[in-house]
């Protein structure tokens, strides 16, 4: 009864800051509610003993990417956002096709059927610990794509600054 | 006994020197791409040597390289046969192509295209000896192909002459007509035996005697029209009625290309080809008889033109014609050893009669031998191998061109075919007037007075290449001609010369080809011209017949492969057919020397007599007026009135531009859902993912 | 205990105001994290998968979601600067370079 209750609470207050985040006049405004849903999320990582990336949700997305948005944030005029619609013209029809992806979504996943268990139990990797556990699979099965995913970073690093520098491109 | 490397090399080293000049001749090799060139065949030369010494052992090779084509139950390799009659073939082959590279030497000197003529040589020797050396049809084919298509490039080799380039696309159109035969002739070979392979092929022909096909609607005996499709792509190949008259045009090329290509070796791939499948051709009497007829007829009829041309190559061409239609004569009454031996000595005197008058066209620079007369004296070398060429063609005893040429019009007459004593008296015809034409090309180009040296600047063009400024590039000490006379460019293989374009900007100083300019070809030629003349005196003596107390070696050593021809005649009847074919050879040489030199007026006064007979022989039996007026006219106006101006203008034209016009009106009104807004596409992907999602979720 | 329906529900949701907050907004910046919110709704998809079905790949997988997010914001934001640079704006009605 109490984890219905922790994960009602969560789940409303996710929702709830969702929608202020992206419907704020004031971009700063929205990236801070964003800093709040973070940890929002983080947590119910937590629930789900996912300790580990409960940890790298706060780090690299409260700590590094809302940091790079706060930055860019800094560039816009804020007093001409506020002054102007934050809506472009065919906004409804976004809302519209937004609401029925909900619709179709939910309906399909009426028909969800869950695959037999894994050998990953909670006694599992309460024992092992989750970032053993995580680190013994990532560094096994998936070595190939972890490696792969840093040479993306490592590109999108370059891509960045050669996007970013002034007079880098003639 | 393995396939040996040397037996590999053979064909692939004139492919290395291809390669090497068609890559880097323009940049690197450009005049000195006959190093490439001639060393690469004068390889292939001592390896087919040893070839010829293995097969001599008594080795027979049939050997598959790789697994070319696999599929189902089509499998073909590239594989050699190396038999007696291949290792004719390649002594032919590669003999004659070494002596017309070193040739062309002294003839290319100086072109611009230097390095393409020698890579195109090269890529024909290759082709060639492909042809020869396969052990499966499709590599036959490969080859074949091929080397027509060498033929098409080096007969348009001067492709700014537009007379040039009209030639070669006439030899390689003509040349379809009996491809496609040709083609057929292969697919029935392996809808027949399932094999395309030699030995397999040639193994199991009895399967198929007898045997009766439908085909085209008509029920036709499988070995006749096997034999008979084979034999279509002999008659385009070898320039046999009625698709010979290509071969007389092809003369456009420069000469050592007609003294290999079109005399000594491509043109003989036809009578191979007979030869090779001998065992096929052997199963349908009534094929025999079609292939003898039309050899004959061939024979005959190029030789009858050959009396009167005025051209010094179309003459020569004409004489191929007419000896390869002895040859095919040969393989019709089942003589194959004596068409091949007659193939071997023909390559030496004809490419020798080639490329004399190579020489000859190299000094006067005209082709036209009514403005030649009198070159006896300026060039010697060239007139003695000359004189020898037409001995042997002629077919005088002693020469080689007499055994191989007495060989079959004794077979002819001997032979059991039904039709053997009609193509002997048309051989025996042909025998007559051979000499007669020879002769007089002989006494109009080097006896009496020089007769040239009016159209003088008409030949300016020669000195333009002069830019090209080649240090000594005469070797046999003519250096003080040059000074006055610019270099010797190979354009002068024209008719009337005038017109020719590839010569940018004529010299101002027009130079004047006067008699006393006349002179011998350098060594580079001559030296050649010497090698085939021994060729054409002795080739033969390797099948002196057993009535002139020789062994006929060379028909025992084809014996494995074309079999040994059963004949009926006593030693007097040889002896009598032998007197009468040369009494008559004799006597087209006197009447020659009667004609051109006693009588010189006595020939013009004959030929207005008779101007009837003279016109026909004169237009070549008016067989290219007859096509063009059956066949390339009305092909024309279809592609004119009915390809160009319904099919092409109006139906793919109409598709063409219709389609696009309708999706540009259409694309029009597509256009204004591009905003431009990066969040309007969105939404439209986002309405593409839901109605997607949905389809998915109710068509479940 | 949560079902597992919940969490896909609530995950369903957050995705959904992400797409709309992608396709309504007018400024970059805001989309950018309209971007991050989908790619959070399918995280909680994938953790609470993961957890449910006792299987480490749903997590690993979030995991790869994260690193390319972060990636994703780098070149985005640095596009953002460019955009800025350039046309000195951060709304996407003012760039119309794309239309027909």
């Amino acid at each position: 009864m109490i984890q219905q209750a922790f994960f009602a609470y969560f789940a409303f207050a996710i929702t709830v800051l969702a929608l202020v985040v992206i419907t704020r006049k004031n971009p700063i405004h929205s990236v801070a509610w964003m800093l709040l849903l973070f940890f929002h999320i983080a947590a119910l990582y937590l629930f789900l003993n996912a300790e580990f990336l409960a940890a790298v949700q706060v780090i690299v997305y409260a700590g590094g990417i809302l940091v790079l948005f706060l930055f860019a944030v800094l560039l816009v005029n804020v007093r001409e956002e506020m002054r102007i619609s934050r809506f472009i013209g065919a906004g409804a029809a976004g809302f519209t096709f937004a609401v029925g992806l909900l619709v179709v979504v939910l309906m399909a996943l009426r028909s969800f059927i869950a695959a037999p268990p894994g050998m990953y139990t909670i006694e599992h990797i309460q024992q092992e610990t989750n970032a053993i556990a995580l680190g013994k699979v990532l560094y096994t099965e998936f070595l190939y794509p972890f490696e792969i995913t840093s040479l993306i970073l490592l590109v999108a690093i370059i891509g960045a600054i050669v996007l970013a520098k002034k007079g880098l491109r003639g | 006994m393995e396939l040996q490397f040397y037996h590999v090399l053979i064909p692939f080293l004139p492919l290395v020197g291809f390669i090497v000049n068609i890559l880097i001749g323009k940049e690197v090799t450009r005049y000195g791409a006959h190093w490439p060139g001639v060393l690469t065949v004068a390889g292939s030369w001592v390896c087919s040597l040893f070839t010829l010494r293995d097969v001599l052992a008594g080795h027979t090779i049939d050997a598959d390289l790789y697994s070319w084509i696999v599929s189902g139950t089509f499998k073909v390799s590239v594989g050699f046969l190396i038999d007696p009659l291949t290792a004719v073939m390649l002594i032919v082959v590669t003999t004659c192509a070494t002596l017309i590279h070193i040739y062309s030497i002294g003839y290319m000197h100086g072109d611009t295209g230097y390095y393409r003529f020698f890579a195109y040589l090269n890529l024909f020797t290759f082709c060639m000896l492909m042809l020869v050396m396969g052990n499966n049809f499709l590599l036959l084919y490969f080859g074949w192909e091929g080397v027509g298509l060498c033929s098409y490039f080096l007969i348009g080799y001067y492709f700014n002459k537009k007379s040039a380039a009209d030639a070669g696309k006439k030899a390689f159109i003509v040349n379809r007509f009996g491809d496609f035969g040709f083609g057929i002739g292969v697919f029935m070979v392996f809808i027949a035996f399932g094999t395309l392979h030699y030995a397999d092929v040639f193994g199991n022909v009895s399967s198929i005697a007898g045997q009766r096909v439908d085909f085209l609607g008509f029920t036709v005996d499988l070995p006749t029209l096997i034999a008979l499709l084979l034999f279509c792509g002999a008659v385009g190949k070898s320039a046999q009625i009625p698709l010979h008259v290509w071969l007389p045009d092809a003369m456009e090329g420069p000469t050592p290309v007609s003294a290999l290509i079109h005399a000594a070796t491509m043109v003989t791939a036809g009578v191979f080809m007979v030869a090779r499948c001998n065992p096929i051709f052997n199963l349908s009497p009534f094929a025999m008889d079609t292939v003898a007829i039309i050899g004959a007829a061939t024979s005959l009829f190029a030789a009858t033109i050959a009396i009167t041309q005025n051209d010094i190559k179309r003459i020569i061409a004409y004489s191929t014609c007419s000896h390869l239609g002895l040859m095919f004569l040969a393989c019709g009454v089942g003589a194959y050893a004596a068409g091949i031996f007659h193939l071997y000595t023909h390559a030496f005197f004809k490419a020798l009669l080639f490329l004399a008058a190579g020489s000859v066209i190299h000094a006067v620079h005209t082709n036209d031998i009514q403005e030649m007369g009198g070159l006896k004296k300026y060039m010697p070398i060239t007139y003695a191998v000359f004189i020898i060429a037409a001995l042997s063609a002629a077919g005088v005893p002693g020469f080689s061109g007499f055994f191989s040429k007495d060989e079959i019009i004794w077979s002819a007459y001997a032979s059991h075919s039904s039709v053997g004593k009609l193509v002997w008296l048309m051989g025996t015809a042909v025998a007559f007037f051979t000499p007669l034409y020879t002769f007089r090309l002989i006494f109009l180009t080097f006896h009496g007075t020089y007769r040239g040296g009016h159209h003088a600047e008409a030949h300016g063009h020669a000195v333009t290449h002069s830019a090209h400024a080649h240090p000594a590039p005469h070797t046999s000490g003519h250096g003080a001609h040059d000074a006055g006379h610019g270099s010797h460019d190979p354009g002068h293989d024209t008719h009337g010369s005038g017109h020719n374009t590839h010569a940018a900007g004529h010299g101002a100083q027009g130079s004047h080809h006067g008699e006393h300019h006349i002179h011998e070809s350098p060594k580079i030629m001559t030296v050649p011209l010497m090698f085939l003349a021994v060729g054409a005196v002795a080739a033969g003596w390797v099948g002196i017949p057993p009535i002139l107390g020789g062994g006929a070696h060379f028909a025992h050593f084809l014996e494995p492969v074309l079999g040994h021809p059963e004949f009926h005649g006593t030693h007097a009847e040889e002896w009598a057919v032998m007197g009468l074919s040369t009494t008559i050879a004799l006597l087209g040489i006197g009447l020659a020397a009667f004609f051109y030199l006693r009588k010189t007026d006595l020939p013009k006064k004959l030929a207005e007599q008779f101007s009837m007979l003279y016109r026909i022989s004169f237009r070549k039996y008016y067989v290219d007026e007859l096509y063009h007026y059956t066949i390339v006219k009305p092909t024309l106006w279809i592609a004119n009135s009915v390809l160009v101006a319904i099919t092409d203008a109006k139906i793919i034209e109409g598709i063409v531009n219709g389609v696009p016009g309708a999706i540009g009106r259409f694309s029009q009104s597509l256009r204004k859902i591009q905003t431009g807004i990066v969040e309007h596409y969105g939404i439209f992907m986002a309405a593409g993912a839901v109605f997607i999602l949905a389809l998915l979720y109710f068509m479940r | 205990m949560v079902p597992l329906s919940w969490y896909m529900v609530l995950s369903v949701i957050v995705f959904a105001i992400g797409v709309f907050g992608f396709l309504s907004r007018r400024n970059v910046i805001l989309m950018f994290m309209s971007i991050e919110l989908m790619l959070n709704g399918v995280n909680i998809n994938l953790i609470a998968l993961s957890h449910y079905l006792q299987d480490l790949r749903g997590q690993i997988l979030a995991f790869f979601v994260i690193a390319v997010a972060a990636a994703e914001a780098a070149i985005g934001l640095a596009i953002v600067i460019a955009l800025f640079r350039n046309k000195a704006t951060a709304h996407v009605d003012d760039v119309k370079e794309l239309r027909g």
